[in-house]
This record gives structure tokens, C-alpha cells and sequence, in this order.
């Protein structure tokens, strides 16, 4: 019974993780839309975009390859499979075990790769800027995202997200110097991870600095709906792992009931809203950076994980 | 001949594991123990790879009786070298396995390159046989003990530190540790293609077994400090490789830079193993170690499916300079989808093998903070940094050496001409990406394969693999951390599908074909492509000015002038600058000034005999 009710939450997860994260990133905009006195488009607009997308024709430079044609699946279920493994509103799910926070992190540069060989593929000089410097990119978030599971998992004792969850919600976490060093390093490589101001701004187009957008430039019809229902995942998946691993309350462990899988959905709602808020207020309070700076920002992410991790290390009583 | 080689070899690596027998010979020792048995298998389905891929390689080689006879003896060297139980025939196999190799490098000794090359490999290997000599000098002590048994069963604690540092340098210069790599990645790439993958893909593994050999099995219980060594060096080595590889544009060149890192990686575990085994806890140990030789056995295959794929675009093209290729995939399809599994596999991406033995390296970081010693909790987080950012560079590295060269749109009339490559070498890489893959999502069958190797060295073990559900991994406890390959592949496949099928009933189907858009610019010439330097333009922005110390110069021409602009970037290989040209000075130097000795008259002489005499004669009453 247990496990059929598992099996049954890890499916729900996987849905509600895509069906919310168009919202999440409607949400977003109309904040930030708001922030600046405008009114900002619809909640449900991304809904709408998706959905225009797949209806359109797809249009294929002839030099494209099967890379190009193959890559929006890989990306979009690579995404997805790593989403669908973070903790949202139920811990202990059916597959949590298959991969831990290192796999999941792995998982995403799986997607990444991929994405980044198709901007090239093409042979435009726009696919070849955007893929370079999203690998410039990713070479410093990668190990800072490291850093910090690293830290979460020192102090957790597992790299599993579900352990991790269940170590913050006891009574045995304390202030830390260490976690609020992780923290904010996660925050930045978030930021960076999902294209936002002040590392990259997804809401231009046409524009020398740009980074993600430029890599997904040739893609039209189905195939850019799937690679933006990607990076809409993408981004609800770094709020739940912030969430996940530093704000767990709420979220229902295996064999709770009803009434608390309820409750941990109703927190996660609650818990998106906030994270898409602060997102929204952080990205209108500040300005878009040089491309050459984002190695200064990262750099010191990358800086307060290893510290986070050092001090760890350093304050084990063996 | 070749076809025989491949049967017997073949035949050899499958019995290798399950018939551990000793036959000990008369002055020569060899002995098959499950960590020779382990090699062997390593060494010998690189090999079998190889042969495979010679088959097609032979047809257009110009000057087969150069590579021919030199490739089973180069096997034969690996072989005993692995097999050998004695100092002497240890010794004596890995000096013929090295003159091999020396002339397989020389086999296209026209280009003036490859000469350098050779001569670089042949002082570097002297150098590194030399050291290993002192090492088993000092193992066998004053009694001479030469055979492995005798040394075991003589512990020399008080010199293991100096033979510790010994295997380094005498192991660590045939596996390309920084500072000692400079030869590899001029010598891997001037040898045949199926050659320089043995060279990488394998006897930097048997220089890792010399090691894992001397130090694991021969020198006794480590102390502490030669973990921190250890694995400082495997750290410093997997990011300076990485570096280098991506500022580099020779394909091959690029993957033997590569090969640094890997081995850098390796000896990661390695060290983090000694710094276990030195505190006693033997589990941590094991998992470190396991870590490390799957790392050997990964690394083997998608090095030399690597290797393979480069070969095939140098046969097809003739060019190895990736500025001057591209757009292959549209030619070659074959070989870019194997070439794309050895990239995904080597960037350490789920679901394939080289990210579980980085998983397995990082799980045993992770247990590394109930390390007592101070220098060592200091070292080990910055040295799960630098495995991190290893690791992230790679892919990067491996986007630009797929999509420069098989994406995009063909830079010169060769690339646009090449044809797939023959049948032998697409079998010899479709079988080890389909390896790679494998290993990927049933680890905890090859964990299990490793576990009586483990089990000799470490004294402990990993629990039992495949017994467990969903053939799942999990290292130290279902609690602390599990990996489920196979779970995590069937699900992205599961995705896609799903995807793939709404997509097939909900959406347009239709595509039209048409020039690229490129924000509305006309279709330009290949030229106006990335290229490989523009690529790792922002990496090196980033690193370069520490690392290569890089210089950039604009040379811009005045208002007026229709010469185009023009900006050089210097990178300096600050190991080469600092540590072997000094050496090579001093050398020339000690030369010039020793040369006068040999033109003293008979009276000078007889002097310097009569000096040395005395000389020797003092030390000796000296020391009594």
C-alpha cells in the first residue's frame, strides 16, 4: 500500500512540477512588470506562448543536424526527470533514491551540453556566442553549486535532498555560519543557472550580451516550446531546492496522509510565491552585469562555498 | 596477424579474472593476483579496441613496416609489465614497453614535430625507469631481495617516505603528472591514431598500476602525509590538464591533455585511499580506491573511443586542426554518434560510466572530514574544488571538440569532402561507446568485478553491488547516498517519449528547411563561424591570465590603412618556463664546462685518477 501510494505522489510531483512552472515564471513577470508601473502580461501568458509554439510550423536551417533536432527532447526530459526528483510538497518519493543532489546537479549539465552543441550546430556566429559563454558560465556555477551540496551534505550526513530535508526540519541544525554561506552562494548560482539579471536578462533579444538566448536562437515551433518549457522547470527547480534545503517546513514524509500531502502542496504554493517575489524584486533592483564581470560574481560563489565547505571540515570534532 | 593477436588477447582477458594462478619461473617471476588480473583486463581490451581498429587503420598507412612490428611488442611490454614479480622483469618490461611505444612515436618520424617529440619521451621515460630503480633499489635493501615476495616480507620503514616520492616521479612521469607531462602531449598524438590511444587509453594505466603496485602492495602501511601529497598532485594535475586542453586546437593533442586530467583524478582516489588506510578506516579506503580503479577502467575505454574517433577524422580528412574542420556529422554520422557518447561519457554527464566513478570520488570526499590531521582537512575541500571545476571545464572542453568539429558548417574543402570511415574502426568504437554505456547504467556489476582487488589492497570492501534492488549503487548506506544509472536512464527515455508522443498528436508537425536565421544576417561564409579559440575565449579570459599567464596584443592599423586588425595572444606553459628550461640550461651548461675533461694531457689525467682515488679512500675511512 505504502508503495503504491508513493508511486503515486512521485507521479503527482512530476505533473504538478509541470504544470506550475509556467506559472512560476508568469508569476515573475507580472511582478516585475508591476515593480516598474506597468501592467504586465496575463498570469497565464506562458500558458498561451507554450501553446501558440506547438502549433506553429518548425523552421530548420539547412545545415542543421539530428543534434538540433534531437536535443529539445533530451533537454526537456533531462530537465524534467531532475526536477521530479527534488522534494516539493512529499519527501521520500519512489525514484528519489536513484540519483542524489550531485546526480541531480550532473543531470543538468547533461541538458546543458547537449543544448550548448546544438548552438552550434548550426554554424552561426550567434549559436557560437551563446554557447561559449554559457560554458564560461556553467565552468564556475557548477563547482559552486557543488560547494554547496557539498556543505548541505556534511552537515546532513547524506547527499540525498530528502535526508537533507529532514536533518533541516530537526532540532539538531542550529545557526550556522556555514549555511548561510551556502545559501547565498546557491542563490547566486541560481541566478546564473536560469539566465536572470544581473547575469543575463531574459527578456531581451537581439543583444551582444545576451547568453541563453542567443543559444536557442535558430529554434522555432515545437521544438523552442519545449526547450522554454525547459528553462521554466529549470527555474522552478532551483526554487525548490532553496526551498527544499533551507525552508522544509511542510513538506509531507511517507505515510503522513491525505490531509498533510495537502498541506505540503498548499506550503509549496506558498513557498513558490515567495521565491518568485524576492526573484522579482532582486532582478528590478539591480542591473544587468558585463559578460566579464559574471566570472567576478560566480567566482565569489564559488569562493563562499569552498569556504562554507572549510568550515565544516575544519569544525568536525573527531 | 592482427586478427590472431585480437582472438588470443580476447581469449586472455577473459579468463584473466577467474584464474588468479601463480607460475613462478626460473629467474623471471611472474605472478596473476586480482590486481594484475585487473590490468590485465584493462590493458588488454584497450588493446583488443585497438587491433580492431588497426584492421582498418592498415589499409592506409604509408609505411606499415614502421607501425607493424613495434604494435605487439608494445602490447607484449604492457602485458609483462603487469604480469611481472620480480624488480628485474618488472623493470625490464616496462623499459621495453616504453622503447616500443618510443618507436611507434617516430613511426611518421618525417615531421619535424615528431622527432622533438620522440626525443622529449625517450629523456622523459630514462628519467622516470631511473627513479623507479632507486625505488626498488631501496625496497629490496642491502640484502637484495629483488623478487615482489621477499620485499613484502622485508618492510622498509625507514626510507618509504624517498620511495613514496621515488614511484611518484618514476610512475607519475609515464602517467603525466603535472610538472611531468610535458612529453605526453606532444608524444600521444604523433603516433597512429589506434597507437596513441593504447598510449593514453592504456599505459598510462599501467604506469597507474606501477604505482597502485610499488606503493598499495610492496611499501608497506602508508603514513598520512603521502595522502595529502598524493592527492594534492592528482588535484593540481586534473585542472591543469583540463586548462591546457581547452586552449588547445589539435584535436589529439587536446585528448592527451585530457588524459592529464583523468589520470589526475585517479590519483585523487589514490591519495585519498592512503590518507583512509592511515587512519585505519579501512570502508573509506576501499570506496576511495574503488573510486580510483574504476576511474582507470572508464577512463580506458572512452579515452580510446576518443582516440578512435579523432583517427577517423585524421584518415578521413587529413587535417587534425579543428579550425579547419567542422560540419563532419553531415559526413560521417557513424562516427559522430560514437564520438558523441566517448565526449558525453568523458565529461562525466548520467547516464554514462565516467560520471559514476566521479560520483564515487566525490562520495569519498564527502567522508574525508573525520580525518584527524589538520593539513588534511585544510586540503581535502579545496581539492573537491578543484575535481568540481575539473569537471565543469570538461564539458566545456568536450562542447568545443564535438561542435567545432563535427558541428556546424564545413571551414575547408577536405572537411566538406570526408567520407565515413571503414567498418573495423566504426565495430572497434561502436563497442566501446556501447561499453561506456554499459558500465553507465550497471555499475554495481563492475563494482562487484572489482571487489577481490579491493579487497587485497584495502582489507575492506564496498558492500556487494548487484544484489541490491533496481540494481542500485550505494557506496556506504542506502541513507547517506545511492545512484541508480539504469532507474535514471529509463526515466529520461521514458520522458522523451512521453514527450515526443504528445508532441506526435497535440503539435505541428510540419518543418520547413531554409537558411539560418542568425538575427536576420545574410548567410555568410564558414569563416564567420566560432572557432575554437573564439570558443574558449571567455574560459581563458577567466583563467588564462593566472594560469598561462596569457597576453593579449591588438594590433590595430591607423585610420586610412586597409590592412586588417590583427589580435595575438600569447599563453606561457609556466611549468615548461620555469622548471625544464632552467634544467635544460644547467645541463648545457654542466656540459660545456665537463667537456674540457676530455682534453687533458696524460699527466692531468692521471692526476684526476690518483685524486679520485684518494678521494674515495677518504670517504671510505670515513664512514667506517
Amino acid at each position: 500500500m505504502a508503495v503504491v501510494t508513493d508511486a503515486l505522489v512521485q507521479l503527482i510531483q512530476m505533473l504538478v512540477v509541470l504544470a506550475l512552472a509556467p506559472l512560476l515564471a508568469g508569476y515573475v513577470r507580472t511582478v516585475k512588470a508591476r515593480l516598474l508601473g506597468r501592467r504586465g502580461p496575463p498570469l497565464l501568458q506562458p500558458y498561451r506562448d507554450l501553446l501558440r509554439l506547438l502549433r506553429k510550423e518548425v523552421v530548420l536551417a539547412h545545415s542543421a543536424s539530428w543534434v538540433f533536432r534531437v536535443t529539445p527532447y533530451l533537454v526537456f526530459a533531462t530537465t524534467w526527470v531532475a526536477a521530479a526528483l527534488v522534494p516539493t510538497f512529499a519527501a521520500g518519493l519512489v525514484v528519489s533514491y536513484a540519483a542524489d543532489m550531485i546526480a541531480i546537479v550532473a543531470l543538468l549539465a547533461s541538458a546543458r551540453f547537449m543544448l550548448a552543441l546544438a548552438g552550434l550546430d548550426v554554424g552561426t556566429s550567434f549559436g557560437g556566442i551563446g554557447s561559449s559563454r554559457e560554458m564560461m558560465i556553467a565552468s564556475l556555477a557548477e563547482p559552486a553549486m557543488l560547494m554547496v551540496v557539498f556543505t548541505l551534505s556534511l552537515l546532513a550526513g547524506s547527499t540525498q535532498l530528502s535526508s537533507i530535508a529532514a536533518f533541516m526540519q530537526g532540532p539538531g541544525v542550529g545557526l550556522r555560519v556555514s549555511l548561510a554561506l551556502a545559501l547565498v552562494a546557491l542563490v547566486m548560482v541560481a541566478i546564473a543557472e536560469n539566465a536572470r539579471i544581473p547575469v543575463d536578462n531574459p527578456a531581451t533579444h537581439l543583444e551582444l550580451t545576451m547568453v541563453h538566448e542567443a543559444m536557442i536562437l535558430e529554434y522555432s515551433g515545437r521544438h523552442l516550446a519545449l526547450i522554454e518549457a525547459a528553462s521554466f522547470v529549470k527555474l522552478l527547480l532551483y526554487v525548490s531546492v532553496i526551498a527544499c534545503a533551507f525552508a522544509p517546513w511542510g513538506i509531507a514524509i511517507s505515510g503522513q496522509g491525505f490531509a498533510a500531502y495537502l498541506v505540503g502542496l498548499a506550503a509549496y504554493v506558498v513557498k513558490l510565491a515567495a521565491g518568485g517575489f524576492l526573484l522579482a524584486v532582486f532582478e528590478t533592483s539591480i542591473a544587468k552585469m558585463r559578460v566579464f564581470r559574471v566570472s567576478d560574481f560566480l567566482g565569489a560563489a564559488l569562493m563562499l562555498g569552498v569556504l562554507a565547505t572549510l568550515l565544516l571540515f575544519v569544525s568536525r570534532v573527531t | 596477424m592482427l586478427v590472431i593477436g585480437v582472438v588470443a588477447l580476447l581469449t586472455q582477458a577473459g579468463e584473466a579474472l577467474v584464474l588468479p594462478v601463480g607460475l613462478p619461473w626460473l629467474g623471471a617471476h611472474f605472478r596473476l593476483d586480482a590486481l594484475s588480473a585487473f590490468f590485465l583486463l584493462v590493458v588488454n581490451l584497450g588493446a583488443a579496441a585497438a587491433s580492431l581498429f588497426g584492421l582498418g587503420y592498415g589499409r592506409h598507412e604509408e609505411s606499415p613496416g614502421r607501425v607493424l612490428p613495434f604494435f605487439p611488442a608494445f602490447l607484449a611490454g604492457m602485458n609483462l609489465v603487469v604480469l611481472a614479480a620480480d624488480a628485474f622483469t618488472f623493470l625490464f618490461a616496462w623499459e621495453f614497453m616504453s622503447l616500443a611505444s618510443w618507436a611507434l612515436v617516430m613511426a611518421q618520424h618525417r615531421r619535424p614535430d615528431n622527432a622533438a617529440a620522440g626525443y622529449l619521451y625517450l629523456l622523459m621515460a630514462s628519467f622516470g625507469t631511473l627513479a623507479l630503480l632507486l625505488a626498488f633499489g631501496l625496497l629490496a635493501g642491502p640484502a637484495g631481495g629483488y623478487s615482489f615476495e621477499e620485499i613484502r616480507q622485508s618492510p622498509s620503514a625507514a626510507v618509504s617516505g624517498a620511495v613514496l616520492v621515488l614511484a611518484l616521479i618514476g610512475a607519475g612521469s609515464k602517467a603525466g603528472l603535472v610538472p611531468l607531462h610535458v612529453w605526453l602531449p606532444l608524444a600521444h598524438p604523433a603516433a597512429p591514431s589506434h597507437v596513441s590511444a593504447l598510449m593514453s587509453g592504456v599505459m598510462t594505466k599501467v604506469a597507474v598500476y606501477g604505482f597502485v603496485r610499488l606503493v598499495f602492495d610492496l611499501l608497506g602501511p602508508p603514513s598520512w602525509w603521502w595522502g595529502a601529497l598524493v592527492a594534492l598532485l592528482g588535484g593540481v594535475t586534473a585542472a591543469m590538464g583540463v586548462l591546457y586542453a581547452l586552449m588547445e586546437h589539435d584535436l589529439k593533442r587536446l585528448l592527451a591533455y585530457h588524459t592529464v586530467e583523468n589520470i589526475g583524478i585517479i590519483f585523487i582516489g589514490l591519495g585519498l585511499a592512503f590518507a583512509f588506510q592511515a587512519n585505519a578506516m579501512p570502508a573509506a579506503a576501499a570506496l576511495a580506491l574503488t573510486a580510483a580503479l574504476l576511474h582507470v577502467f572508464n577512463h580506458s575505454v572512452f579515452k580510446s573511443l576518443l582516440f578512435f574517433g579523432a583517427g577517423a577524422v585524421l584518415g578521413a580528412t587529413g587535417e587534425r586542426d579543428m579550425e579547419r574542420l567542422g560540419g563532419l556529422i553531415h559526413r560521417m554520422p557513424l562516427t559522430a554518434f560514437a564520438f558523441l557518447v566517448g565526449c558525453a561519457a568523458i565529461s562525466a554527464l548520467p547516464p554514462f560510466n565516467g560520471f559514476v566513478s566521479e560520483w564515487l570520488t566525490f562520495q569519498a570526499i564527502l567522508l574525508s572530514p573525520a580525518l584527524p590531521q589538520w593539513l588534511l582537512k585544510f586540503l581535502v575541500p579545496a581539492i573537491g574544488a578543484l575535481l568540481a571545476l575539473s569537471a565543469a571545464l570538461a564539458a566545456a572542453c568536450f562542447v568545443k571538440a564535438f561542435g567545432i568539429t563535427f558541428l556546424g558548417r564545413a571551414r575547408t574543402p577536405v572537411a566538406a569532402q570526408a567520407t565515413e570511415t571503414d567498418r573495423w574502426s566504426l565495430t572497434a568504437m561502436f563497442a566501446l561507446a556501447a561499453l561506456c554505456l554499459l558500465a553507465g547504467i550497471l555499475p554495481g556489476y563492475f563494482i562487484d568485478a572489482l571487489a577481490p582487488v579491493i579487497q587485497s589492497l584495502a582489507g575492506a570492501n564496498l558492500p556487494r553491488q548487484h544484489e541490491l534492488d533496481w540494481l542500485t549503487i550505494v557506496p556506504v548506506a542506502q541513507s547517506r547516498s545511492s545512484y541508480n544509472g539504469l532507474l535514471l536512464f529509463l526515466c529520461i527515455a521514458l520522458a522523451a517519449a512521453l514527450a515526443c508522443e504528445v508532441i506526435r498528436r497535440r503539435a505541428s508537425a510540419a518543418v520547413r528547411r531554409s537558411a539560418p536565421w542568425d538575427c536576420g544576417f545574410p548567410d555568410a561564409s564558414p569563416a564567420t563561424q566560432y572557432t575554437a579559440a573564439s570558443f574558449s575565449q571567455p574560459i581563458r579570459r577567466v583563467f588564462g591570465t593566472v594560469v598561462f599567464r596569457a597576453t593579449e596584443e591588438v594590433h590595430m592599423p591607423p585610420p586610412g590603412d586597409a590592412r586588417p586588425a590583427r589580435l595575438s595572444v600569447r599563453l606561457r606553459d609556466v611549468p615548461w618556463d620555469s622548471l625544464y628550461l632552467p634544467a635544460a640550461a644547467l645541463v648545457s651548461y654542466a656540459a660545456e664546462r665537463l667537456n674540457r675533461l676530455q682534453f687533458l694531457t696524460i699527466r692531468g689525467y692521471l692526476t684526476l685518477v690518483f685524486g679520485a682515488l684518494v678521494a674515495l679512500l677518504m670517504v671510505l675511512s670515513i664512514w667506517q
